[in-house]
């Protein structure tokens, strides 16, 4: 998501490494650098401001360590003031009221509002065991209290029964009855979209908050919007008491500015962000990760969760039992390109690894897609059990057979074979290197081993993964070694700030 | 004319803030007879705030600051200039949508990300081409969102206009081969085609896009004889990552931008009219049916660079 924004500052941070001091001037040129990245990403002015100050100041005259560079030292510095304009730690809904707890979901047309709406229910549900009844106020937009009914049936959350021509309070009045005497836990009231300079609409707002007295009030502000954020946020936070913003469309490629701004100029947590069009597509706004994603770093947090939540525990288990063995076989390949497949194929891993902006370019420039995991399986489904458990035995006969029977060309099958081949001596490499440990918890030990900041550790998992988890064509690949182009002895330094 | 001044108030009203924005950092320093570095980083920061992107910002910026020397402007001189500079890049891109399409029907097919505003936007297109007594029809691609189709539905009703559907989650192209079917053979002038939003980034949904294109061709080679991306005001620099892609995709052929009754300055169309060239036709101002403006270069170049109705 913020993918542009890290590009920005890794050019900067390149050209300053390799400098034998952290002087003034070179901080400087760096922050102005810095500045336009954060403007191009949208983050607000006044924010870039306070930002480019702070970080300049802190930045000048710093104390240069022995093993970094200056520009390693610089890109701590940016790392944690953004960790800091974010918000240090993650916030999650205050529900902890007599029952209905209610949540008001505002904002500006178009925002996500709706599908916001559907997707906390389904997570308050399926995480919380939750009882959620969802009601539309919109009665502005044509269909729209059709649209969350259809989405209530899709995801098995009820909804208030639609009666025409009822205004907004009234509808909150009897959706707040009905949560009462049908004992939900939840009560989400979904209101009409609305632009902040819109008097008449802000006042029923207004009403609406006031008559219904919501415990969360979340405000859903759209991930590209420009400057005007920070407007849509005091405004509407001028109306009611908003207690969090959920950001949406976080999985497009806008630089995601408002979520650096939101959180400064608010004060208020960002409690959500919106990820994809399916309803399950929702994760909790994780500060520290998303600065570490700003810097490069990759989302290597949030691909460990994706993973643990995805791979199964068995299979994780029984790879990593293989693995510190030192063996890898055709099944386990396999395995993996369907883990990657279902983590949301090539494209999303990509975008959370560190260093692969570069690779996911390559790749899309060559005409590399999601079919290309398709196309492994296929050929590895045309092997025999012998031949998967002993990729060895696969002479020129076998590989014939093999093209034609999986519809592809003798060199596909021999291009498997020698990622095949690569993937197995990166294995080994990394148990020599002891880095199983991390590998290990990267697939299935939990986030235990990888939350809390543990950088290192991560860092460590990353150098595993990408021999481990990527297709053909990556190992070439620029931008893909040392875990994003940040050395691991920055990446050690990172993890150990206070 | 009351009419006219009615949403020019809008767009004018919407956008005070930034213009507020901008003429009071001009007027605390145009007192003085030259401008100074540190002045010219006020105005240019000015034109940040209002989205025109830190390169456009720029380039006025150096305008400005060639044209100061001698002649101690004055705030209002400032604002001509800023207006002026805006008006320049806007007006050859200011382009009305024209029907003109024959054999009917001249298909328009509307695109965009999500949220932007395409279904209301087709609504209010079709009420404009309704206005120049042409026979319009829709259809109703968006088959992914719960109740687009029906949203779509009920601006059909409302405008008295017929409309193509198919099932929810069906398949799109199919909606729309029916729709281009259907449109001519009733000699239909106009079919405005309805698409799910979608982010530019998403490779399977831009492929869906392209395959809606595909199938329109199909029909009649000419087709989509327009292709309109929606773009929302409040939108910041992403709006170009937008015009890029779904231009290479779709072969985008004219923008329309939505929300300009907000405070959102819009002013990434500068950027956009710099970078792509690609015409304007129209503004949104409003939640009325008919809101959507022709685009006028110089109105939104005024009201961006704080001047008066």
């Amino acid at each position: 998501m913020f993918d542009k924004l890290s590009d920005r500052l890794g050019g900067v941070f390149d050209r300053l490494r390799g400098r034998g001091a952290l002087n003034e001037a070179d901080v400087r040129e760096a922050m102005r650098e810095v500045r336009v990245a954060l403007l191009e990403a949208d983050v607000a002015l006044p924010v870039v401001r306070d930002f480019v100050e702070k970080v300049t100041e802190q930045a000048v005259g710093a104390q240069v360590l022995k093993s970094v560079t200056p520009g390693q030292q610089v890109v701590k510095i940016v790392n944690d003031a953004l960790v800091e304009m974010l918000g240090a730690e993650q916030s999650d809904l205050d529900l902890a009221v007599a029952p209905p707890a209610i949540i008001m979901m505002v904002g500006l047309q178009g925002s996500g509002k709706t599908t916001t709406t559907a997707k906390i229910a389904k997570m308050l549900k399926a995480k919380q065991g939750k009882k959620v009844l969802m009601a539309s106020l919109d009665v502005n937009r044509p269909a729209a209290q059709e649209q969350l009914a259809t989405l209530g049936t899709q995801t098995e959350i009820a909804t208030l029964p639609i009666m025409q021509g009822q205004q907004p309070v009234d509808i909150a009045k009897r959706a707040m009855q009905a949560a009462k005497l049908q004992g939900f836990d939840v009560l989400i009231l979904d209101t009409a979209g609305r632009l902040h300079v819109d008097q008449q609409l802000m006042d029923e707002m207004h009403a609406v908050a006031k008559v219904s007295v919501p415990q969360e009030i979340l405000l859903v502000v759209d991930s590209l919007t420009g400057q005007d954020a920070v407007n849509v946020a005091k405004s509407f936070g001028e109306r009611v008491n908003v207690t969090g913003i959920v950001l949406t469309r976080m999985d497009g490629d806008a630089r995601g500015g408002a979520a650096l701004s939101m959180r400064a100029i608010t004060g208020k947590p960002i409690k959500f962000a919106g990820v994809g069009e399916k309803l399950d597509a929702i994760e909790a706004f994780n500060p520290s990760r998303v600065a570490g994603r700003i810097l490069g770093m990759g989302d290597v947090v949030g691909l460990v969760e994706r993973a643990t939540e995805m791979v199964e525990k068995e299979d994780a288990d029984k790879l990593a039992a293989k693995m510190a063995k030192g063996q890898f076989d055709m099944e386990d390949l396999r395995m993996q390109f369907r883990q990657m497949s279902k983590m949301g194929g090539l494209g999303a891993l990509a975008g959370m690894i560190p260093g692969m902006k570069k690779a996911k370019q390559a790749m899309d420039a060559g005409g590399m897609n999601d079919k290309l995991l398709v196309h492994m399986d296929a050929i590895i489904g045309s092997m025999t059990p012998k031949e998967r458990a002993k990729p060895e035995l696969l002479n020129a006969k076998r590989k014939i057979r093999i093209a034609k029977g999986s519809g592809m060309t003798v060199q596909d099958v021999n291009k498997l074979i020698k990622m095949h081949q690569e993937m197995a001596s990166a294995m080994k490499r990394i148990r020599k290197m002891g880095g199983l440990k991390g590998l290990a918890a990267m697939f299935g030990g939990g986030k235990g081993g990888m939350g809390g900041g543990d950088l290192g550790g991560a860092m460590e998992g990353m150098h595993g993964l990408p021999p481990g988890a990527l297709p053909p064509g990556f190992g070439g690949l620029p931008g893909m070694g040392g875990g994003g182009g940040m050395p691991p002895d920055l990446a050690r330094l990172l993890s150990k700030k206070k | 004319m009351s009419e006219n001044a009615g949403w020019k108030d809008r767009l004018f009203g919407g956008l005070k803030k930034t213009s507020g924005k901008l003429t009071e950092n001009i007027a605390g320093l145009v007192t003085k007879a030259k401008l100074e570095a540190r002045d010219l980083d006020e105005i240019e920061d000015a034109l940040i705030a209002s989205d025109l992107g830190p390169a456009m910002a720029a380039q006025i910026r150096d305008k400005i600051a060639a044209g100061r020397f001698d002649k101690g402007i004055d705030a209002e001189g400032i604002r001509q200039i800023v207006e002026d500079e805006v008006a320049a890049v806007l007006a050859p891109v200011a382009s009305p949508l024209e029907i003109d399409a024959f054999p009917r029907p001249q298909v328009i097919l509307v695109i965009g990300v999500n949220g932007s505003g395409k279904t209301t936007t087709i609504a209010k297109l079709a009420h404009l081409f309704l206005e120049q007594d042409y026979g319009v029809m829709l259809a109703a691609g968006d088959t992914f969102r719960a109740a687009a189709i029906g949203q779509l539905k009920v601006w059909a009703e409302r405008l008295g206009v017929p409309i193509v559907t198919g099932p929810e989650g069906g398949d799109a192209a199919g909606v729309v081969f029916d729709a281009v079917k259907k449109a001519t053979a009733e000699g239909i002038d106009v079919l405005i085609v309805d698409t799910a939003g979608r982010l530019q980034n998403k490779r399977e949904l831009m492929d869906e896009l392209a395959k809606i294109r595909r199938v329109l061709g199909r029909l009649n080679p000419a087709a989509p004889h327009n292709v309109v991306l929606v773009l929302d005001a409040t939108t910041g620099q992403n709006a170009l990552s937008q015009i890029e892609t779904f231009k290479e995709v779709a072969d985008v052929t004219g923008l329309v931008m939505t929300k300009l009754d907000g405070s959102a300055r819009g002013g990434i169309l500068v950027a956009a009219a710099k970078q792509f060239g690609l015409p304007i036709h129209a503004i949104g101002v409003g939640e009325t049916i008919d809101d959507l403006r022709p685009f006028n270069a110089q109105d939104v170049a005024r009201a961006i660079s704080g001047g008066s109705l």
